[in-house]
C-alpha cells in the first residue's frame, strides 16, 4: 500500500460487442475512464454487467470493438493489462487449506512481486480482519472471504480497479470502508469501474445504463458473429 | 521466474495439506501393478517378459489419474481467472503447475517402479534404465495432460473425455519407454530411447504450456 | 424483418456450389465403382479381393486429409476467429472418423483372406486405429460443452495439438513395429502397382473428396439454421 499517485492513462471501449452462448448479451457499447474517474455499471441480471467486467478483465475477448489503455490496444499485451488492473468477480478464489495469509501473500507475490508479511498485514488490517491472518480459509465465513478478497486489492495496488458486486454478503459498516477506500483509490488518481445490486456511494460515477446496448433477442449470435467475421455493419436497427 | 517459483510452491503446499493425492496416486500404480500376476499367472519368465510394458502402461494410468483435478479447482474457485490475468506470462505460470503435478505424482511413480519391477521379477540389468526412462518419460506425460486438463473443463464427463484426449497422445512415450527398458535387459544399446525420449520431453516443454495457456484462457472465458 | 433473414455471403457460395459437388459425386462413384468391379484386371496373386483396395486406399487417404483439413480450419478459427471454420471444422469431424472407420475396416477384411487373421498390428493398421481415436476424441470435446462457442475453440486447440503429434505417432508406430514385427506377414505393398488398377482408383478418391465437400457443405448449412432456431427459441426464454 502506497500513497504515491498512480501514473494512470485513459481506459475506453469502443463498439463492443459481447456475444455468450450464442446470445448477444450486448453491442456497440462505448465508454472511457480517466485518472480518478468511477464507472457505475446497471442493469438486470442477464443484462451482461459481469461480461462487461470480464471483457475489461481481459478475461472475455469482445466479438468486436476493442478496449485501449492510452490509446494502446489492450490486446496487444495482455500481461501488461494484468499489472495495471484488479479484478473482484463473484468467486472469492480462497484456498481453504492455505492460511489467510498465504492466500493473499500468493496473489501479492504474483501480481506485484511483493508478498511481504507487512503488506499483506497492512492490507488486511484496512478490513479489519488482520487477526485472521493465520486461520485456514475453510474456517472463513462468507463475510470474511470477501473480505480477504477485497484486501488484495490492497497488497497489490493498481490504478484500476474492477468489481464485479463487491459489496455481496458484506455488513453495512464494510461497505462504509470499502466506499472510503474506493474514493481514497480515485484521489489517488486510480479508476473504478463497478457493477452493484446494493448502494454504494460512488461520488460524481458515470453511469451505464446496461439495457441501451442491448438488441433484438431473436438475433442468432451466430449470424452476428459471421457478419463481425465479414465486416458487414449488423447493429443499426437491432435494438429492439 | 518468480511467478513459476510462487506457483510451485502453493501446489506443494496444496498437494501436502490435503495430502491425498500422491498417496493415490502411488496405491493405483502399486495395486494395478499386482493384478497383473493374478490376470496373467506368477511365472517369473512370464512377468520378467511383461514386466516394462506392465509398469509402463499402469505409469501412464497412474498420473491420468490424478490429472483433471490440476486445474479443476482453481476452475472452480476461481483462482484461475486470477491466474490467467497475471502481469507474469501464463505459459510459465502453466509450467509452474504442471512441475509442482510431477513433484506430487511423477516423481513418487519415479520412485515406486523400481521396488515393483522386483516384484515382477524384471531383470536387474534394467532398473537403472528403468529409472531414467521414467523421469524422463513422466514429466512429458504430465506436460501433454496439461493439455487435456485444460480443454475438459467445465466439460460433461470431463474425467472420462480426459482420458479419450490424452492416451492416444502419451503412446510415443509408452513405446521409447517400454523399448528402452527391453533393449537393456536383452543388453542391447538403448541410448537411442532414451534421446528420444528426452527430446520428446523438451519438445513437450516447449509446446504444451504454450497450448496449455491458450486452452485456459478459453476456459475461463 | 431484419437483414439476417437474408443468407449472408457464405451461405450463398454454399447453395452456389452444393449441386456441383453433390452430382460430381454422383458421377465419380459410379463411373469408379464401374472400373473398380467391371472394368479393372484381377490381381495375378490376390484375386478379386484386391477390389478391396479401391475402397481400402481412398479412404485412408480421406482419413489423414480430413484431419489436415480440421487442422488448417482449427488454425484459421483460432488466428482470425471467423465462425465458418469452426462450422467447417464441427462438420468434418464425423466425415473424418467414418472414413477412418472405413479404412480399419475395409483393412480387416482384405487382411482376413490375405493374412489368415482380422487383425494384424501392422504400423499402417495401428497408426489408422490411434488416428480413430484421435477423431473420437476431437468429436467428443467438440460435444461436452453447453455452450458451442467453448467446445468449438476447445476442440480446435486439440485438433492443432493432434496435428503435431500424428507424425510423432507414426514415427514411434513404426519403431515399434519394426522391432516387432512377425516375419510370416506379408506386406501390402508388394510390386508395383498395374496402371489399369489406377483409373479407379483415383475415380473412387476424388469420389470421396467431392462426397467430403457435399457432406460438410450440408452439415454447416444445417448448423447455421440450428443456431438460428435455437436463437428464436432462447428469445422466448429472455423476452
Amino acid at each position: 500500500m502506497t500513497d504515491q499517485a498512480f501514473d494512470a492513462a485513459e481506459f475506453a471501449g469502443e463498439n463492443l460487442v459481447c456475444i455468450r452462448g450464442e446470445r448477444i448479451v450486448f453491442a456497440d457499447l462505448s465508454f472511457s475512464l480517466g485518472p480518478g474517474e468511477a464507472l457505475l455499471l446497471l442493469g438486470p441480471n442477464g443484462s451482461g454487467k459481469s461480461s462487461l467486467l470480464r471483457m475489461m478483465a481481459g478475461l472475455l475477448r469482445p466479438s468486436a470493438g476493442q478496449l485501449t489503455w492510452g490509446g494502446e490496444p489492450v490486446a496487444d499485451d495482455p500481461e501488461a493489462h494484468g499489472g495495471r488492473s484488479r479484478y473482484i468477480g463473484h468467486h472469492d478464489a480462497i484456498k481453504p487449506v492455505l492460511t489467510v495469509h498465504e492466500n493473499v501473500a500468493f496473489w501479492s507475490r504474483l501480481w506485484a512481486g511483493d508478498g511481504s508479511r507487512e503488506t499483506v498485514e497492512k492490507a488486511l488490517d484496512a478490513f479489519s480482519i488482520g487477526h485472521l491472518l493465520e486461520v485456514p480459509g475453510r474456517w472463513l465465513s462468507a463475510g470474511q472471504k470477501r473480505r480477504v478478497n477485497l484486501s488484495r486489492l490492497l497488497a497489490a495496488p493498481a490504478p484500476l480497479w474492477l468489481l464485479d458486486e463487491p459489496t455481496t454478503a458484506l455488513d453495512r459498516a464494510t461497505v462504509a470502508t470499502v466506499e472510503h477506500l474506493l474514493a481514497e483509490h480515485r484521489a489517488r488518481g486510480g479508476m473504478v469501474v463497478l457493477s452493484t445490486h446494493t448502494d454504494v456511494s460512488l461520488p460524481g460515477a458515470k453511469v451505464l445504463q446496461m439495457d441501451d446496448f442491448a438488441v433484438d433477442p431473436a438475433l442468432s449470435g451466430l449470424d452476428a458473429e459471421m457478419a463481425v467475421a465479414e465486416d458487414e455493419p449488423w447493429t443499426e436497427g437491432v435494438r429492439p | 521466474m518468480s511467478g513459476f517459483l510462487a506457483v510451485v510452491r502453493r501446489d506443494l503446499r496444496l498437494a501436502l495439506r490435503q495430502g491425498s493425492d500422491s498417496m493415490m496416486v502411488v496405491t493405483f500404480f502399486v495395486l494395478t501393478v499386482v493384478l497383473f500376476p493374478f490376470g496373467i499367472g506368477p511365472e517369473p519368465g512370464i512377468l520378467e517378459r511383461v514386466a516394462a510394458g506392465v509398469l509402463w502402461v499402469t505409469a501412464l494410468l497412474a498420473s491420468m489419474l490424478s490429472l483433471d483435478r490440476l486445474f479443476q479447482t482453481d476452475y472452480e474457485d476461481g483462482s484461475l481467472d486470477l491466474i490467467t490475468r497475471s502481469p507474469q506470462p501464463l505459459s510459465v505460470l502453466v509450467l509452474g503447475k504442471v512441475a509442482a503435478h510431477w513433484l506430487t505424482t511423477g516423481l513418487p511413480l519415479l520412485a515406486a517402479a523400481p521396488l515393483l519391477a522386483v516384484l515382477l521379477n524384471m531383470n536387474a540389468d534394467g532398473f537403472g534404465v528403468l529409472v531414467v526412462a521414467f523421469a524422463l518419460g513422466t514429466p512429458t506425460l504430465s506436460l501433454i495432460g496439461a493439455v487435456g486438463a485444460a480443454l475438459v473443463l467445465g466439460a460433461r464427463r470431463g474425467g472420462v473425455l480426459l482420458s479419450l484426449l490424452v492416451l492416444p497422445l502419451y503412446i510415443p512415450v509408452l513405446v521409447f519407454g517400454v523399448s528402452a527398458v527391453d533393449a537393456a535387459i536383452m543388453d542391447l544399446p538403448f541410448k537411442a530411447q532414451l534421446l528420444i525420449l528426452g527430446g520428446f520431453l523438451l519438445g513437450a516443454a516447449a509446446l504444451c504450456p504454450w497450448a496449455t495457456a491458450a486452452a485456459l484462457r478459453q476456459a475461463v472465458e | 424483418m431484419h437483414r439476417f433473414a437474408n443468407p449472408n455471403r457464405f451461405l450463398k457460395l454454399a447453395n452456389a456450389i452444393l449441386p456441383w459437388a453433390a452430382g460430381l459425386t454422383v458421377i465419380l462413384t459410379l463411373a469408379g465403382l464401374y472400373y473398380a468391379l467391371v472394368a479393372s484386371p484381377e490381381d495375378y496373386q490376390q484375386g478379386a479381393t484386391v477390389r478391396i483396395m479401391y475402397v481400402h486406399v481412398p479412404a485412408a487417404w480421406m482419413a489423414l486429409f480430413v484431419y489436415t483439413a480440421i487442422a488448417v480450419a482449427s488454425a484459421v478459427a483460432l488466428i482470425w476467429k471467423h465462425p465458418v471454420s469452426d462450422l467447417f471444422a464441427k462438420a468434418s469431424a464425423p466425415v473424418g472418423a467414418a472414413f477412418t472407420f472405413i479404412a480399419l475396416v475395409t483393412g480387416a477384411l482384405w487382411g482376413k483372406p490375405m493374412w489368415g487373421t482380422w487383425w494384424v498390428w501392422d504400423a499402417r493398421l495401428t497408426s489408422m486405429l490411434i488416428l480413430f481415436f484421435l477423431y473420437l476424441g476431437h468429436m467428443a470435446l467438440m460435444n461436452a460443452f453447453d455452450d458451442p462457442q467453448r467446445g468449438y475453440k476447445a476442440a480446435a486447440v486439440l485438433a492443432l495439438v493432434g496435428v503435431v503429434n500424428v507424425p510423432i505417432i507414426k514415427f514411434s508406430v513404426d519403431w515399434w513395429n519394426t522391432l516387432h514385427q512377425p516375419a510370416s506377414v506379408a506386406r501390402m505393398d508388394g510390386p508395383a502397382i498395374d496402371p489399369a488398377m489406377l483409373t479407379p482408383l483415383f475415380l473412387m478418391a476424388f469420389a470421396f473428396k467431392a462426397y467430403y465437400i457435399t457432406v460438410a457443405l450440408l452439415r454447416m448449412r444445417g448448423e447455421i439454421a440450428e443456431a438460428k432456431v435455437r436463437a428464436i427459441s432462447m428469445s422466448q426464454v429472455h423476452g
